[in-house]
């Protein structure tokens, strides 16, 4: 054998085998279990937004990378792959082709690769193409294909259970009448509600949180700050005043809550770092959460709330360090030298 | 047998990772590894100054004859580990990928010093003082055996002023694939014990704690029995965690204290020495065997024999290879030590010097690194820092040149335990850079 063949490079010797394609792989499997349910509920329209979707943001990265920025294409870490069916997750399964392209040219082009790519992103990019689209077309982006009552696939369109609330609490008229004209709550937690395309069904989606969790691609900080801060706090005013306010049950399984959570305030790029930063996010995700569906003119404030988030990362980051060790011991020193100096 | 759920192990606080151990030697028994013809002993197998050598081409020498003496007090006397004839004096590259000046000595039958007992009798009672055993470990040239090769008396020569209340003795072995510590502690435990004691006389310490990861259960077990009856000498069985070896994490996990940043271990009251060290101590002491030989490892998922070998210093690694059952076809990277800090090697002549603890063989697949992306900001480098700090952006400072700021982030406290490289997802060069960082603060200013 010839030496001349041995690689030589500095340790470590070894790698975990999670790597960058892998995670996106993982969440995008993780991803499946609201899909198919999407699927279930909307049939072809779910199909048809998702690819959609996916076509569009892989393609406009691959466009942006090759003749804008004359790069090697990056579409192959999967990364495009996961904001195209997370735009898909956050709109109506009735969208024109047209809006979902401008969603994607948004999300991508504007969201993520006029900052760099990858990693470089301090807003979620499908929620930037979202809000977007919500700002741009209202008309559409809040027509909702009904279901749960009949599963066939009309252009009947309908509110959801939270766009209901907020219509029927400005017009006075109290939280226990407007409940009886929405689904029960495990009709809610399977999913048989209206809604974006990915938010329905808080089951499907829990069953993409634990996988991540198994697969250690996520840790439970920031899903579980959100979900508890919002039923917190939803709690209280529902304490208070239960004619106004509807039960914090509701507010976690409605709307966006449970997809923001799962796969949104857990994005590595626009999240906090450590894991005391990742409470802070998820607490600070609920809160304005809250504030927006129960004090705002929109009935829904996930997307507001991440992204606003989105923004305090940088802060975060710098004030929820690890402890670092041995931080204790200098301290103690410290405080000894400065009491014998006295 | 598995420890009960119920009792949770003790481990080190911060961060840390957790590969696959791959201890695929450890029921290899320690076999001496046959004479080699030539030795090449390098005279800086330690931190600190390089031995001056006392010998010159031609000279007859004996096993343990001392062929290069220490150059101040952090440095460690050389002993030939053959007896045979001087030849060139040259410098050769090492296991470090540098080159430093060695003495090469053709072998000529096996002719060992009058003074040395070779004998395999256990000797219980130490006769030697304090100042005479500290003395003895620096005439014998022993250094700390965990890989960082540190001199073993200017540990035990506690600054005047600090109070050492511990000694404790790493049996960790956290690397991965590593198993001579776990052989040597499983064939000679008696001699290890005797060897603490023997510590703890010259530190003038009554308490002594073992620390042994939960992987190595015969080891922990044969330590409890023998045991039994000490007072003083404690074994305690820690959860399998990288890098639990790493001297500050052991007194973490081992007595919940921190060592100050830019401190010593006896800061905190504690003096840690590696079992290799602790047996090698003995034989110093007790026998008046200079280090001249060591348990190595030599390990990988394709050897034919993965063996632990008793070498003497100086032998080539191509000989342990052999030895091995050769190199097998598709093998990609030779490292000297474990893989997570070891050094691969670019040159199968390399001598194994005292701190070389194993010889892995990394097959062609595993042995490039995989393309990197761009920091996705997982902060899984931050979760895995024994050290609590924070490596992505120590990379960007050193990448940058901006040495000052990644010094006021305690860049100098990395323990280069590689953890952070290891999960990173987006396959940076994390450690490296950091590497580099540390060498431009420490290089000299320029006026």
């Amino acid at each position: 054998m010839s030496t001349a063949l041995l690689t030589v490079s500095p340790s470590p010797h070894i790698h975990t085998e999670l790597t960058v394609p892998q995670i996106m792989r993982g969440v995008i499997i993780a991803m499946v279990p609201a899909l198919l349910f999407s699927i279930y509920n909307f049939g072809l329209g779910a199909v048809y937004v998702t690819v959609l979707a996916i076509v569009f943001c892989v393609g406009i990265e691959y466009l942006i990378a090759k003749y804008l920025l004359n790069r090697a294409a990056t579409i192959y870490d999967g990364s495009a792959v996961i904001t195209g069916i997370l735009l898909a997750f956050n709109v109506p399964s009735n969208l024109p082709w047209y809006i979902i392209l401008v969603g994607s040219a948004v999300a991508v082009g504007i969201g993520k690769m006029s900052f760099g790519g990858l990693g470089n992103n301090p807003f979620n990019p499908a929620l930037v193409g979202r809000v977007f689209l919500l700002l741009s077309f209202p008309v559409q982006m809040t027509s909702w294909p009904t279901q749960g009552a009949t599963f066939s696939l009309d252009a009947v369109t309908g509110a959801t259970p939270l766009g209901i609330l907020k219509d029927g609490l400005r017009n006075g008229e109290p939280v226990d009448s407007l409940m009886t004209q929405m689904p029960s709550y495990s009709d809610f937690f399977f999913g048989l509600q209206g809604g974006s395309l990915g938010e329905m069904s808080a089951f499907a989606l829990l069953i993409g949180l634990v996988y991540m969790l198994y697969r250690k691609i996520i840790t439970w900080h920031a899903p579980v700050s959100m979900i508890a801060t919002v039923f917190v706090m939803t709690g209280i005013f529902w304490l208070i005043d239960p004619t106004k306010y509807a039960s914090p049950f509701f507010h976690v399984l409605t709307g966006g809550v449970m997809l923001g959570a799962v796969f949104m305030a857990t994005d590595y790029v626009t999240s906090p770092f450590t894991h005391r930063g990742m409470l802070i996010f998820g607490f600070g995700i609920g809160v304005l959460t809250v504030l927006i569906r129960l004090f705002g003119s929109y009935p829904e404030g996930v997307s507001f709330a991440i992204l606003i988030m989105n923004a305090f990362v940088p802060m975060i980051n710098r004030f929820a360090k690890e402890t670092r060790y041995g931080s204790k011991a200098s301290d103690r020193l410290e405080r000894s030298d400065a009491s014998t100096r006295k | 047998m598995k420890t009960p759920l119920h009792h949770k192990l003790k481990t080190f606080k911060i961060g840390g990772v957790h590969p696959d151990d791959n201890k695929i030697s450890a029921s290899a028994p320690i076999t001496p590894l046959a004479l080699p013809k030539m030795v090449i002993i390098p005279i800086a197998q330690h931190i600190g100054a390089p031995a001056k050598i006392v010998v010159q081409r031609g000279d007859n020498v004996k096993v343990g004859q001392v062929i290069a003496v220490h150059e101040g007090f952090v440095s460690a006397n050389i002993h030939s580990s053959v007896s045979g004839r001087v030849g060139v004096i040259e410098e050769v590259m090492d296991s470090t990928g540098f080159k430093h000046t060695a003495i090469s000595i053709r072998v000529k039958g096996d002719d060992w010093e009058q003074s040395i007992d070779r004998g395999d009798v256990l000797v219980e009672q130490i006769k030697l003082t304090p100042k005479e055993i500290v003395a003895c470990i620096m005439e014998m040239g022993v250094v700390g055996m965990g890989g960082a090769a540190f001199p073993s008396h200017v540990k035990l020569s506690v600054p005047e002023g600090k109070q050492v209340d511990h000694l404790l003795i790493n049996g960790v072995e956290c690397e991965p694939y590593l198993t001579s510590d776990h052989r040597l502690m499983l064939e000679k435990p008696k001699e290890i014990i005797v060897g603490i004691k023997i510590l703890m006389k010259a530190l003038g310490v009554d308490t002594s704690i073992i620390g042994i990861e939960d992987n190595k259960h015969d080891a922990i077990e044969l330590f409890q029995e023998l045991l039994k009856n000490e007072t003083g000498i404690t074994v305690e069985s820690l959860e399998v965690h990288y890098p639990q070896g790493g001297e500050k994490q052991l007194i973490q996990a081992l007595l919940n204290r921190e060592v100050p940043s830019g401190g010593l271990p006896a800061d905190v009251g504690v003096i840690v020495h590696n079992v290799g060290t602790t047996f090698a101590v003995y034989e110093a002491v007790q026998k008046s065997k200079p280090l001249v030989e060591r348990v190595v490892t030599v390990t990988g998922k394709e050897v034919k024999q993965p063996s632990n070998f008793l070498v003497r210093i100086g032998t080539s690694v191509i000989d342990l290879l052999i030895a091995a059952g050769g190199v097998p076809e598709r093998t990609g990277k030779i490292v000297s030590g474990g893989p997570m800090m070891g050094k691969a090697i670019a040159d199968l002549d390399v001598p194994v010097a005292k701190g070389t603890s194993g010889i892995l063989l990394i097959p062609e697949e595993e042995s490039k690194r995989a393309e990197v992306y761009n920091c996705v900001h997982c902060g899984k480098c931050i979760e895995a820092c024994p050290m609590g700090l924070e490596p992505y952006r120590l990379l960007l400072m050193s990448k940058k040149g901006n040495n000052q700021r990644a010094k006021e982030e305690h860049i100098l406290d990395c323990i280069e335990c590689g953890s952070c490289s290891f999960v990173c997802p987006s396959n940076r060069p994390i450690l490296d850079y950091i590497r580099l960082g540390k060498t431009q603060l420490r290089k000299p200013k320029k006026p």
